[in-house]
């Protein structure tokens, strides 16, 4: 199983439209939207992440592009350096996902790779860059 | 029966002495009660962790060979501009120095990636700097210019000398306006998008000891992971705030300056950090112990979260404009839940100052004391109280006439 971060974006067209079922049904991918808006006669913002076999997230990646849907890989990732983290906690209210988040009892953070969505909010937020960009 | 220092030295040194945390004494007050409490444990640790931008560095880097004279000149480490209008070889750095090419808030907001605080968190740990110098050559001084890598090893003395740490309570800032704001407290979202607040609360030094009844000058602390002084009053030491029942202070007030051997201390506890469209400056890790030489004192150490409450500023009118009042107020116990209700609003919070580390800090002291490491001073002399007199105030300016 191969798993892919995109960001899609999709003309107002397309909303609506049972593309999240071609997706499951044509190419056997799943769809887990990590955040996502739409708005009525707007462009509409989703960024998912697709698991699925390598040849088909290929494939459902093309199907979505034919359809007129706009397709940004998240191609780099988030890291966080514990070592460099003081646990200062400024990043938790700019983090839309929690990938940042706060053990209230201790108030020590932790990241959890898999809610990132690599947006980037956090990394100038960071006083001791402990958020970095890895491309 | 109230207790002295010299007891609990000696109670160190048989290795008797009981001490407990801040965070510890809270829960031993509630179950024993004050008078328990206060004759069971000799000493409280409290600790801290946050960016404190007074603070900087002096060393004695050693003469040269022939002599140069720093003094009038100019002198770099690392790129970070070094003070220099003292003796021939004596240098400052401030935490809020930056590199002399940073284009600072010229291309907004500026990131100042490397400061002087991060030149002192380098020279910590061990690593070489470079040092630049250029000047003016004199009979005595002959030399004009300098550059040499140069470590802590080196130097002849490395002191670190803080004029104003340990804020005793803190502003939680906050954005009203439409546009996000860079600040000394954090990114800024608007229409009150989060609320950064910035002290340990409960475990903070100066909200145990609210009244300054123990630390004094000459109180020795946990400073930067070494052994440090309490020297003097802070900067901006403003006693006279409005004040709970308790001698909590509502507001911030009182400072300390500090000083110590940097040559102890480590990179763990002194750290350079940078704020985005702000600058750079340097976090301070402090811990202090009060000894609890009766049952007023322990009683002021039992402060909870719950009862500390800090005034809600605005950021983008009201501070930088110095326009008096607040927005709010909330509690370190609210705002370490992760959001404060403001005007109806709930905001999500988010820190400055680490209280995980701050809770470190405590530990790493109560074991130093307890492992017979660390004894307590005696303070020469109390810091300005509430009945002092002393008030922080705004500069008055005044014209400059010119001929
Ligand atoms: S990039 Fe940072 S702010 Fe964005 S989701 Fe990841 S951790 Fe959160
Ligand atoms: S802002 Fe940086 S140092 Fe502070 S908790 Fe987040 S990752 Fe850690």
């Amino acid at each position: 199983m191969a798993k892919k971060r995109i960001v899609l974006t999709f003309p107002p067209t397309l909303v609506g439209q049972p593309i999240t079922y071609h997706l499951v049904k044509d190419y056997d991918l799943m769809m887990n939207i990590l955040r996502g808006v739409v708005t009525p006669n707007e462009k509409g913002q989703l960024v998912v992440e697709l698991v699925g076999k390598q040849k088909a997230l290929a494939e459902g990646i093309n199907y979505l592009k034919s359809l007129g849907v706009e397709t940004q890989s998240l191609a780099h990732d988030i890291k966080w350096h514990e070592d460099k983290c003081t646990h200062c906690t400024a990043c938790i209210p700019t983090c839309p996902t929690q990938a940042m988040s706060v053990n209230r009892d201790t108030m020590e953070v932790s990241f959890i790779k898999e809610h990132c969505i690599a947006c980037e909010l956090c990394v100038s937020v960071c006083p001791f860059k402990a958020l970095e960009i890895q491309f | 029966m109230p207790k002295t220092i010299k007891e609990i030295n000696e109670k160190i040194k048989k290795g008797n002495a009981v001490v407990v945390t801040a965070e510890e004494i809270i829960d031993i007050v509630a179950e024993k009660g004050t008078k328990k409490a206060a004759k069971e444990v000799d000493i409280v640790t409290t600790g801290t962790f946050g960016p404190m931008c007074s603070s900087g560095a002096y060393f004695n880097i050693g003469h040269t060979k022939p002599r140069i004279k720093l003094g009038g000149g100019t002198c770099y480490l690392n790129d970070t501009t070094c003070y220099t209008g003292l003796a021939a070889v004596d240098i400052y750095i401030g935490a809020t120095a930056v590199q002399e090419d940073d284009p600072k808030n010229s291309v907004f907001p500026g990131v100042f990636k490397y400061g002087g605080g991060h030149v002192i968190e380098d020279l910590v740990e061990g690593k070489s700097v470079v040092l630049r110098a250029s000047t003016y050559g004199t009979d005595c001084y002959p030399r004009k210019k300098l550059e040499t890598l140069i470590s802590l090893r080196d130097m002849n003395e490395a002191v670190l000398f803080n004029p104003r740490n340990c804020y005793q309570n803190y502003n939680i800032a906050v954005n009203l306006s439409d546009k996000v704001i860079y600040t000394y407290m954090g990114t800024l979202k608007p229409h009150l998008g989060n609320a950064n607040y910035c002290s340990a609360g409960q475990l903070s030094p100066l909200l145990n000891d609210p009244l300054y009844k123990t630390i004094g000058i000459g109180t020795r602390i946990f400073l930067g992971g070494g052994e440090g002084y309490v020297v003097w009053q802070g900067t901006q030491h403003n006693p006279g705030v409005k004040r709970k029942k308790n001698g909590l202070p509502q507001t911030p007030a009182g400072t300390l300056a500090v000083m110590g051997d940097l040559k102890q201390m480590s990179s763990e506890w002194l750290r350079g950090a940078s704020f985005t469209g702000y600058g750079s400056t340097l976090n301070v890790g402090i811990g202090i112990p009060i000894p609890i030489l009766n049952e007023e004192i322990v009683k002021y150490t039992a402060v909870k979260d719950e009862d500390i409450t800090a005034p809600i500023v605005d950021y983008s009118k009201a501070y930088p404009e110095v326009v008096p009042g607040s927005v709010g107020e909330a509690s370190y116990a609210q705002l370490k839940s992760g959001s404060i209700n403001i005007s109806g609003k709930e905001v999500p919070t988010g820190g400055i100052s680490s209280y995980s580390k701050a809770v470190k800090i405590a530990q790493l002291l109560k074991k130093r004391i307890t492992s017979k490491k660390f004894y307590l001073t005696e303070p020469v002399a109390l810091i300005p109280s509430v009945k002092s007199g002393i008030n922080f105030k705004l500069l008055n300016e005044r014209p400059v006439k010119r001929k």
